[in-house]
C-alpha cells in the first residue's frame, strides 16, 4: 500500500524532449559564445588559462573537442568575447565540425539513409571506459533514467559487443586499455557506429600529453559523433544520438 | 597519541614522530628522519595503538636521494605523524606489510614506481601498471603476465570479468576462485585506467593541475579539487575567505548526497527492485542539478580554486535553491522508508558482504565501508578543515558490516547532509569569494585530508629549494577500501558479486591515478 501510494506522489517524470526543447539553467556552461571582434591586439589571456589549450588567438578560436566547458577563460576575457551559453547542442559528426571560430556552428547531420533503416528505430550501444573518471560514464548512465528515458528512442546500451551496433567511447583511452578497446570494437558486428563522449575521448582533455594515454580514440578508428563536455550533459548525450539518428533535424 | 601540535612527541612512541593538523604546512627539515628499523619499529607501533597509515610515499630528498615518508593519522587526537627514513642505497627494506597489511598496496606501489624492494612482502605484485612487467618483482612475476592466486583441487572453478564490463562503469579484472557458487577467493586487478596523473600534474601548467584534480575521480570532483586546494593553500600560507569554505562545504555534502543517493538506487537495482532504483535514480540528479545550478557544472566542476571559490549562491536565488533541496529531502525520506521496508530488499541486503571490525581495522578502510563495519572514523570530526572546524559531526555508524550497513550508513549521511546544507545557505556570509595565493615556502611540506563520499582522500605536496612543487602523492580512499571488497567476496556467492561490488562502490580511476 505504501509502495503505490510512493508511486502515485513521485508521479511522471520523464520529460518530453525532443518535441519541447527542455531548457537548462541560465548557469549550466554549455556552446561558448566567440565574439572575435571584442578580442584586443595580441591578447592571450583566454589561451593563456586555458587547461588544455583549446584556444587559439589571432583571430579567436576555440576547439569544442579540448574544451573541459570550465570558467577560465570567460572569466580571464573581461571584454566579453568568450562567454558561456546553456545550449547544450554540441554534438557533431567530424572533428573540424568541432572548430569554432564565431561563426555558425554545424551540429551533427544524420547518418545515411541505409545507416539510418538499420539503426533508426533500434540502436544498440556497448560502452567502453579506457581511462574515463566515471563522470561520463556517470551521465551516459543517467540518458538511461526515467528523466530522459533513452529507452524509449530504441537506444539501449547493452552488455556485450556481440549485441551492439556500435560502442561509446570514454576517456583519454589508456596504454591498459587500448588492447581491450580495439577487441570490444573488433567482436562489434558490421556495420557499426563509434562515438567519442567527452573530451577526454575526443582529445585526451586533462589528461592529453600523459605517458600513459592516447590523447584520446586513436586516429585509425574513424569517429561518426562526437559528444563534447566535460562530461556531456546528459541531453547533449541525448539530443546528438537523436541527430545522428535523423529524428531530430 | 601524538599530543603536542608541531612538536616532536617522545611519548609511547619508539621513535619520535612530529605532530601536525590537517592542512598546517611543515619545513621538510623538522620531519624527523631516522633509520629504516626505527621507521619500520614506529609506524608499525603506531598503528598498533590504533593511528592508521594514510599515507606512505617515496619523495625527493631534500639534498640528494630519495626518502620514504609515513602519514600516520590519529583519529582521536586530531594529528597526523610525520615520519621519515632515508631509502637504502640497494633499494630493499624489509617489508612492513608482514607486520601491518595496510601497508600491502603502498608498499606495491613503491615498488612499481621507484624501484624500491620492500623484502618479505607477501603479494608483491603489479598494482596498476600491465605491459611493463620487467619490473623488480620475485619470481612469481613472469612474462606470461599477471600472477593470480588460484585456488587448486577438485571442483574448483576459476571466473574471468572484466576488464570491460557488462554496465556502463570503469574496467578492472576480477578473478574469482569457486567451489559452485561459493567464492573461496576473488582477485582484484586494476591498472586499467592508469593515466599517470600525480606525474602529469607535477608538470603541468597550474590551470592544468585543477582540472586534473577534479578528474581524478570524476564523481569526486569537489572532493579532490578541495584536497588539492587546501594543499596549495597550506603551502602558501594563505587563507580562503569564510564565504568560500561554506560554499565548499556545500558543495562538498552536494557530491556525498548525489553519490550516496545514486548508490542507494544502484543497490535497489542490482536486487531487482526497481521502483526503488527509479525513484533513487531520478532523485539523485535533483543533487546533481543543485551543484549546477552552484557552478554550471552537474559535478561541481569549475568551482573549487586553490584560495577560494568561484562561484557563490546570489541571495536572490537561495529561496529556491533551499526549496529544492527540501523537496529532495522529503523524497529521500519517503523512497528511503519504503525501500528499507521492503522485505525483498532487506533479504538480499542482511548478511551479505559482511566486512568484520577487526579486518576493518587491519586492511585500514576509511569512509562509508569503515562506518559501516563499526570504525568510528570521518575526517570532518577527526581531522576537521574548513567549515567542519566550527560544527560538530556524528558520524553515521553501524557495526553489522555487510551491504545492509553500509545503505544505512549512506541513508543516515544522506539526511544528515541534506540538514548540513540548509543551515550552511541559510548562514551563508557575504564577502570575497577568493584571495590570490601568496608564494609557497620553499622546502615544506603540506598534508590534507577531507572526508570525501567515499571517504578519507588525502593530498601530500612538498616544493622545493625555490617554493615550485616537487612532489605530489594523491590517495582515493578506494586505494585502501579495494581489498576490503575481495575479503567482503569471502564465502559468499558470485551472483552476490554485483550487490557487494555497488554496496562499495570504489573508484578504479581514484586507485589507478
Amino acid at each position: 500500500m505504501r509502495r503505490l501510494w510512493e508511486r502515485l506522489r513521485q508521479g511522471y517524470r520523464t520529460i518530453d524532449f525532443p518535441k519541447s526543447q527542455s531548457q537548462l539553467s541560465p548557469q549550466f556552461r554549455g556552446r561558448p559564445a566567440l565574439h572575435p571582434s571584442r578580442c584586443q591586439a595580441d591578447c592571450r589571456r583566454c589561451a593563456d588559462v586555458c587547461p588544455t589549450a583549446a584556444i587559439k588567438t589571432g583571430p579567436l578560436r576555440l576547439d569544442l573537442g579540448a574544451c573541459l566547458f570550465c570558467p577560465a577563460c570567460a572569466e580571464a576575457c573581461g571584454q566579453g568575447a568568450i562567454s558561456f551559453t546553456n545550449d547544450f547542442h554540441l554534438a557533431a559528426r567530424t572533428r573540424d565540425d568541432l572548430l569554432l571560430s564565431g561563426r555558425e556552428p554545424r551540429l551533427a547531420a544524420a547518418l545515411g539513409r541505409k545507416m539510418r533503416k538499420l539503426f533508426g528505430r533500434s540502436l544498440k550501444l556497448r560502452q567502453v571506459s579506457a581511462g574515463g573518471c566515471n563522470a561520463c560514464e556517470a551521465d551516459l548512465n543517467v540518458t538511461g533514467i526515467v528523466v530522459y528515458d533513452i529507452g524509449r528512442f530504441g537506444i539501449q546500451f547493452v552488455a556485450s559487443p556481440r549485441h551492439a551496433d556500435g560502442i561509446v567511447v570514454t576517456g583519454p583511452v589508456t596504454t591498459n586499455m587500448a588492447l581491450a578497446l580495439r577487441e570490444t570494437l573488433a567482436a562489434v558486428p558490421e556495420p557499426k557506429l563509434v562515438i567519442a563522449a567527452g573530451a577526454c575521448a575526443i582529445s585526451g582533455g586533462p589528461f592529453a600529453g600523459s605517458s600513459t594515454c592516447a590523447d584520446g580514440i586513436p586516429a585509425d578508428i574513424p569517429v561518426d559523433l562526437y559528444l563534447p563536455g566535460c562530461p556531456p550533459h546528459p541531453l547533449t548525450i541525448l539530443d546528438g544520438l537523436l541527430r545522428l539518428l535523423g529524428r531530430i533535424e | 597519541m601524538f599530543d603536542d601540535a608541531s612538536t616532536v612527541v617522545p611519548s609511547a612512541m619508539p621513535s619520535p614522530i612530529l605532530a601536525v593538523r590537517n592542512g598546517e604546512a611543515v619545513a621538510r627539515a623538522d620531519i624527523p628522519s631516522v633509520s629504516m628499523d626505527s621507521f619500520r619499529q614506529a609506524v608499525v607501533s603506531a598503528c598498533s595503538a590504533k593511528a592508521r597509515l594514510a599515507v606512505m610515499a617515496v619523495l625527493p630528498g631534500l639534498a640528494a636521494g630519495r626518502v620514504l615518508l609515513a602519514v600516520l593519522a590519529d583519529d582521536k587526537s586530531q594529528r597526523l605523524g610525520l615520519l621519515c627514513t632515508d631509502v637504502p642505497l640497494d633499494n630493499r627494506y624489509p617489508a612492513l606489510t608482514p607486520d601491518l597489511p595496510q601497508a600491502q598496496a603502498f608498499e606495491r606501489e613503491i615498488m612499481e614506481e621507484h624501484g624500491i624492494v620492500p623484502e618479505g612482502h607477501p603479494w608483491p605484485k603489479p598494482l596498476r601498471r600491465h605491459a611493463e612487467l620487467e619490473g623488480p618483482w620475485d619470481a612469481r612475476v613472469g612474462p606470461d603476465g599477471y600472477p593470480f592466486f588460484r585456488v587448486e583441487g577438485p571442483g574448483i572453478h576459476e571466473v574471468a570479468v572484466g576488464p570491460v564490463h557488462a554496465g556502463i562503469i570503469e574496467p578492472g579484472h576480477f578473478r574469482f576462485q569457486c567451489h559452485g557458487e561459493t567464492v573461496l577467493h576473488l582477485e582484484i586487478q586494476l591498472g586499467y585506467q592508469h593515466r599517470d596523473a600525480e606525474a602529469l600534474l607535477l608538470r603541468s601548467s597550474p590551470a592544468r593541475r585543477l582540472v586534473i584534480a577534479e578528474t581524478i575521480a570524476g564523481d569526486s570532483s569537489v572532493g579532490h579539487a578541495l584536497t588539492y586546494s587546501m594543499a596549495l593553500e597550506a603551502l602558501t600560507d594563505t587563507a580562503p575567505p569564510l564565504q568560500a569554505e561554506v560554499m565548499r562545504g556545500i558543495a562538498l555534502e552536494l557530491e556525498r548526497l548525489a553519490n550516496h543517493v545514486g548508490d542507494l538506487g544502484a543497490l535497489c537495482n542490482d536486487v531487482g527492485y526497481l521502483p526503488g532504483a527509479s525513484w533513487f535514480g531520478r532523485l539523485r540528479g535533483e543533487f546533481l542539478n543543485l551543484s549546477l545550478e552552484i557552478c554550471g557544472n552537474r559535478f561541481g566542476r569549475g568551482l573549487v580554486i586553490p584560495g577560494g571559490v568561484r562561484f557563490d549562491l546570489p541571495a536572490a536565488g537561495r529561496k529556491t535553491f533551499l526549496a529544492r533541496l527540501q523537496a529532495a529531502g522529503t523524497d529521500l525520506c519517503h523512497i528511503a522508508d519504503v525501500v528499507f521496508q521492503t522485505s525483498a530488499v532487506a533479504s538480499r541486503f542482511d548478511g551479505t558482504g559482511v566486512v568484520t571490525t577487526a579486518m576493518a581495522e587491519t586492511l585500514g578502510l576509511v569512509g562509508v565501508v569503515a562506518r559501516a563495519s563499526g570504525c568510528d572514523r570521518d575526517v570532518r570530526r577527526d581531522h576537521p578543515a574548513g567549515i567542519f572546524r566550527r560544527m560538530s559531526i556524528e558520524p553515521a555508524a553501524a557495526s553489522s558490516g555487510g551491504v545492509m550497513a553500509r545503505a544505512q550508513i549512506r541513508r543516515r549521511e544522506s539526511e544528515n547532509s541534506i540538514a548540513l546544507v540548509r543551515g550552511q545557505v541559510d548562514a551563508l556570509p557575504d564577502g570575497a569569494r577568493a584571495v590570490a595565493l601568496h608564494d609557497a615556502r620553499a622546502h615544506a611540506l603540506a598534508v590534507t585530508l577531507i572526508e570525501g563520499w567515499r571517504g578519507e582522500i588525502v593530498h601530500v605536496a612538498a616544493t622545493d629549494n625555490k617554493g615550485k612543487l616537487a612532489a605530489y602523492k594523491i590517495v582515493d580512499p578506494s586505494f585502501h577500501n579495494w581489498l576490503g571488497l575481495a575479503m567482503a567476496m569471502r564465502g559468499g556467492q558470485i551472483s552476490d558479486f554485483p550487490l557487494c561490488n555497488k554496496s562499495f562502490n570504489l573508484s578504479y580511476a581514484g586507485h589507478d591515478l
